[in-house]
């Protein structure tokens, strides 16, 4: 569905893990860019009413593209790069309220 | 000369207050005019935290918690009413609240205050202290800093912006009339008349009731009336949606209908600024996180300043006019909690009723003693 425009410039790989599966990425993309290059859409589903969410704007502004980052939960994915070894899992819900032992 | 607009009652103020009552005259069957502010208003009822209280209210004056408790006591059937009415869920829970406090000094004060009011209220009051066992038994989430808290089993939270909805949904439903966008500055009273022009239009009634908010201190005197209400800015937070993990509100942290956790609350003497402050909101946000670690991790997405509507005891002003007869004005810190006494007995009184007496000494004439 997207191609990179700079697709000449070669970037080093990097591999993430989406619930157990291995994700090969570009160094220096955003982990919401990394994530649909893979093929991944469907970032989570809402609190309200269950549906789909993919990211939006890009750009940090619509919330759309929240993902569980190393148990971090609601982190925006346009806006982290990714990082070699990243844990990522997809959000049902509203995140969930743990109490940290 | 423009239209005029007759009425049984003009109600200046559309917030909780103005409303409660304005629905109540209306439920009754008078015809009503309520005239609300304009967007840059200055609206507690759009900026407050929701609680339905009891606790720690009534120091110095017992008939405040007994009207804080009859007005909490009607809330279920006050919620279930509008529900009907309007179809308007305004979230109302009343499983319990608590105060948490964080060291032994805070918790010996509390509950010093708890039984100060429990004496002079007499009977039962339904306020208690409870140790950090108890509290996790009723809220598992609560930190090891928590020493102690008051807990109050009537007590509990709506959300305060379905209740206005509500509120404007069922007066509107019971032949009410609403406007919006009014500055009233001036209030012509001759004859057994009360009159308010707006733009071209002339707003006539036999009845007047001043529920301005901070805007009565300058509109009660037009009508031989006072209310000396000061401003007090509170600052909010308000995360992201939760799963619910939070079931008993208190003072400062509850989880909203829709999993918001909402966090209060500062005091501040500022005048009329709405604003926000990161000194506050750090404070505020800390002792969130040492009542409920599981905080710590959660995004903020909104922040807030509202300004409380609060006279020089902190108790409410209720005062029927005697140079103006049939007008009347209500200031008040706890719209919500007190919306159902306000659309009852308040509305019953307005209309020629007998003064509620638990309300007797809510004049303004105390302010000068």
């Amino acid at each position: 569905m997207f191609r990179p425009i700079e697709s000449t410039t070669a970037s080093r790989a990097v591999t993430v893990q989406l619930q157990g599966k291995a994700i090969t990425a570009r160094e220096g993309d955003t982990l919401a860019i990394a994530l649909m290059n893979a093929g991944v859409f469907a970032f989570r589903q809402t609190p309200v009413s269950g549906q789909p969410r993919a990211p939006l704007c890009l750009m940090g502004t619509c919330f759309d593209c929240l993902i569980e980052v190393d148990g971090q939960q609601n982190v925006q994915a346009c806006m982290v790069e990714v990082r070699e070894g990243m844990q990522l899992r997809l959000q049902v819900g509203a995140r969930r309220a743990e109490a940290k032992t | 000369m423009g239209p005029v607009h007759e009425s049984d009652t003009l109600v200046i103020g559309g917030g909780v207050v103005g409303m409660s009552i304005g629905y109540g005259l209306a439920r009754a069957g008078e015809r009503v005019q309520v005239l609300d502010g304009d967007d840059d208003a200055i609206r507690s009822a759009r900026g407050n935290f929701g609680l339905v209280r009891v606790q720690g209210k009534g120091m110095g004056n017992p008939d405040y918690a007994r009207w804080s408790i009859a007005a909490t006591q009607q809330w279920p059937t006050f919620a279930q009413e509008l529900q009907e009415l309007t179809e308007v869920d305004v979230e109302l829970s009343q499983v319990g609240g608590f105060t948490f406090c964080l060291d032994d000094a805070e918790l010996a004060s509390c509950a010093r205050n708890l039984e100060t009011i429990r004496q002079e209220v007499g009977g039962t009051y339904p306020c208690e202290i409870l140790n950090l066992k108890q509290i996790r038994e009723l809220s598992p989430f609560v930190g090891p800093e928590v020493v102690g808290a008051a807990f109050c089993s009537i007590d509990g939270h709506a959300n305060p912006l379905r209740l206005l909805h509500a509120l404007v949904q069922g007066f509107k439903n019971k032949g009410g009339s609403l406007l919006s966008g009014v500055h009233v500055d001036h209030i012509d009273y001759r004859a057994g008349e009360f009159r308010v022009r707006t733009g071209d239009s002339d707003y006539v009634a036999g009845k007047l009731v001043l529920a301005a908010g901070l805007g009565n201190r300058h509109l009660a005197p037009k009508v031989g009336l006072e209310a000396p209400v000061q401003p007090n800015r509170g600052q909010i937070l308000v995360t992201e949606r939760l799963q619910p993990f939070l079931r008993h509100p208190s003072l400062t942290v509850r989880q909203t209908g829709e999993g918001v956790v909402q966090i209060g609350v500062s005091h501040e003497d500022v005048g009329l600024d709405e604003g926000t402050t990161i000194t506050q909101l750090s404070e505020i946000a800390d002792r969130a996180v040492r009542y409920f670690p599981l905080l710590k991790d959660v995004n903020v997405v909104r922040t807030w300043g509202a300004l409380r509507v609060m006279s020089p005891d902190g108790f409410p002003i209720y005062q029927s006019s005697s140079t103006c007869p049939g007008a009347f004005v209500a200031s008040c810190h706890s719209g919500i909690t007190l919306a159902a006494q306000h659309a009852g007995v308040i509305a019953d009184w307005i209309r020629g009723g007998t003064k509620p007496p638990l309300i007797n000494s809510f004049n303004a004439e105390r302010f000068h003693v």
